[in-house]
């Protein structure tokens, strides 16, 4: 047999345009895979020349996922470059907006993206593979991923005045406080979000035992982790320090300033994709391979801070006595994180000061560069401006959550594909999981190609001249 | 009387506009039941089919694949619409028109990166010199603006096609709305 190239083109069900290429050796077996990332956009450069103040709102555009991300990574660079300590109510307020966000978006993932693989199965029929696929099968768990995330986007809107590209969160706070209207409505909601995400935990649960085979093959072996966490080492989206474990689930490197992210963190470019590799400087390439997002989050936290959380937390490290390794549990991970948001929401909303008029501070710059960095729902943001003495921007650097798990995701897709695909019998399961298990880091293909573009699935035979002699094509 | 044939299609846009379509929440059953969605980024299939009643086109134009891409989906498409200003105008990915996409790339992948500078140019589409909005490339029959348009607004437009009737926006959306 000859060597092949198969080709999955355009992965779906991700957000964002991308391809996956898996290399066949004369024996029909999977060398090689890759996973490019095919559009690329280029904010780093064309926001040079504008000034500061409009960097929140413009780099929100990044992503119309996570435009609250954006704009709170942005927002802190701003702050830095303002060189204020914003009113303790922003800074709250900041949070709950953050919240809001993981909450809708790990929804978008779990029940818009990825319920139909764990409900109708990794072999089911691609014409039904989709949330309307869902809602025949099982109508509550469909109906509870629609509420669930216009939950999210409620309480954005109830914040931000708008549901997606809000332009609320501004350098030095955010415009406008927290009405008690608005406060009360978003308590009154909280308890059916809650409800939803306790039956959306136990239902995952339930289907686990079906899945053994790809919950030890996808994605599943060492790496390092990395996560924001608070000085108490407890889990946060907002602020904090840097830690990374390892794969026993020892702490390898704590405290490191997100500011400095350049000293620890290396870009590598792949010739064959837009979306930049990251890497652990310490370790250098490969070996500095780490993950980021909800996985990494429980591995890297000690605690949640809130009694629901905390408790399917200790239940999800009896998973495996190290670190939790296999990527399938992204979706478990981003299931305790959803029941964080919503308790941490709560404990937020009722601050004695939430509603307090101060929201804002003003100044004009004073710094030359600034980092703003938080957790957004798929792991560490990175926004780093610098500015001329004007205000105007003259380099940004953003370094995104996918992108760190960009070398992740290729080691995946080639574990996926050397147990599942077999080049002498093509079936459209065995491609299905190979975009599966992509589907557990819940890239951001628009995000992370900011700078770079948009990813996409296809499949193609190459023979050893490399021309394509078959091409699978999902109808 | 059968099912009207709906797609949807992302060039380069930050998704928004489709988020924005999934705001319309439970409204999404409804027009699930009076047409399938054939081709999106939402669902499985992986080649855009030969007959499409109507495509909502998010994002600008702006690599060699956005460009096959939209000529491509106009031969099989009845109706199509700009969905969002940065298909209705080219908007914010138009913002590296001023630069040469030299720059542009060199800012990503020779300045801001630690190991292996270069620009990607293996399976990857190249990037257009200019970034453009879809009617500058092939004929548009609806166009619905806003940054994203509201939800209201895209159930609006959905519903009033699938009944056959040309939807009447000048009220109700504009520009960076």
């Amino acid at each position: 047999m000859e060597r092949r190239t198969i080709v999955i083109d355009p992965v779906t069900r991700i957000e964002g345009h991308a391809k996956i290429t898996l290399h066949l050796n004369e024996q029909g077996r999977v060398e090689d895979a890759r996973f490019h990332v095919t559009q690329f956009r280029g904010f780093e450069k064309f926001c040079e020349g504008r000034p500061f103040s409009e960097m929140p709102a413009l780099m929100a555009r990044i992503c119309g996922i996570c435009p609250v991300s954006h704009l709170i990574a942005s927002a802190k660079a701003c702050d830095a470059l303002l060189a204020v300590r914003i009113p303790p109510t922003a800074d709250k307020l900041r949070r709950i907006f953050g919240l809001a966000q993981v909450v809708q978006s790990h929804a978008l993932s779990l029940f818009y993206l990825s319920s139909p693989d764990l409900l109708l199965g990794m072999d089911a029929d691609p014409a039904k593979a989709h949330l309307f696929g869902v809602l025949e099968k099982n109508s509550a768990l469909a109906r509870d991923g629609i509420r669930l995330r216009q939950f999210g986007q409620q309480m954005i809107e109830r914040l931000g005045g708008k549901r997606i590209h809000p332009a609320w969160v501004v350098p030095g706070g955010v415009s406008e406080p927290l009405t008690e209207k608005n406060r009360d409505a978003i308590l009154s909601a909280l308890p059916e979000a809650l409800q939803i995400a306790e039956r959306t935990m136990e239902w995952f649960k339930g289907t686990m035992e079906k899945l053994r085979e790809e919950i030890t093959s996808f994605g599943n072996f060492p790496t390092l982790f990395m996560g924001i966490v608070k000085g108490d080492g407890g889990l946060t989206f907002y602020d904090g320090k840097i830690r990374i474990v390892d794969a026993s689930g020892n702490v390898a490197a704590d405290g490191l300033d997100p500011a400095c992210y350049a000293d620890f963190i290396g870009e590598k470019v792949e010739p064959w994709s837009y979306l930049k590799s990251t890497y652990y400087k310490p370790k250098g390439f490969p070996e500095g391979i780490y993950r980021v997002g909800p996985l990494a989050r429980m591995n890297v936290a000690d605690r949640c801070g809130t009694p629901r959380a905390d408790q399917e937390l200790a239940e999800f490290h009896e998973l495996q006595r190290t670190a939790v390794l296999s990527s399938f549990h992204y979706h478990h991970a981003r299931l305790i994180e959803i029941l964080y948001c919503v308790e941490r929401m709560e404990q937020l909303l009722n601050d004695p000061e939430i509603l307090s008029k101060h929201v804002r501070a003003f100044a004009r710059p004073n710094a030359l560069e600034g980092v703003g960095a938080a957790e957004a729902p798929r792991g560490t943001l990175f926004h780093h401006y610098k500015i001329d003495e004007q205000g105007l921007m003259r380099w940004a650097n953003l370094i995104i959550a996918t992108g760190h798990n960009s070398v992740a995701m290729n080691r995946s897709i080639l574990q996926v594909a050397k147990h599942f695909v077999h080049g002498d019998r093509l079936t459209p399961g065995m491609l299905n999981r190979v975009e599966a298990v992509i589907r557990c880091y819940d890239p951001c293909l628009s995000c992370s190609t900011h700078a770079a573009g948009q990813m996409a699935l296809q499949v193609e035979l190459l023979n050893a001249g490399g021309e394509v002699v078959d091409a699978v094509a999902r109808p | 009387m059968s099912k009207m044939r709906l797609a949807t299609v992302w060039l380069d846009g930050c998704s928004g506009c489709h988020m924005s379509f999934l705001d319309i929440d439970e409204r999404l059953i409804a027009v699930a039941e009076r047409a399938d969605l054939v081709y999106s980024p939402l669902v499985d299939a992986k080649t855009f089919p030969e007959e499409v009643d109507i495509t909502l086109v998010e994002g600008a134009v702006s690599s060699e694949e956005d460009l096959h891409k939209i000529q491509m989906v106009r031969q099989h498409t009845k109706i199509l619409v700009s969905l969002g200003d940065c298909a209705v105008t080219a908007n914010v990915p138009a913002m590296r028109n001023p630069f040469f996409t030299a720059e542009v790339y060199d800012r990503a992948y020779r300045e801001n990166v630690t190991f292996d500078p270069g620009v990607p140019d293996q399976v990857v589409p190249r990037l257009l010199p200019f970034v453009r909005p879809v009617h500058e490339i092939v004929p548009v029959d609806v166009y619905v603006p806003g940054c994203p348009p509201s939800a209201d607004v895209i159930f609006y437009v959905v519903t009033e096609l699938l009944e056959g009737r040309n939807p009447e926006l000048s009220a109700k959306t504009r520009f960076g709305a």
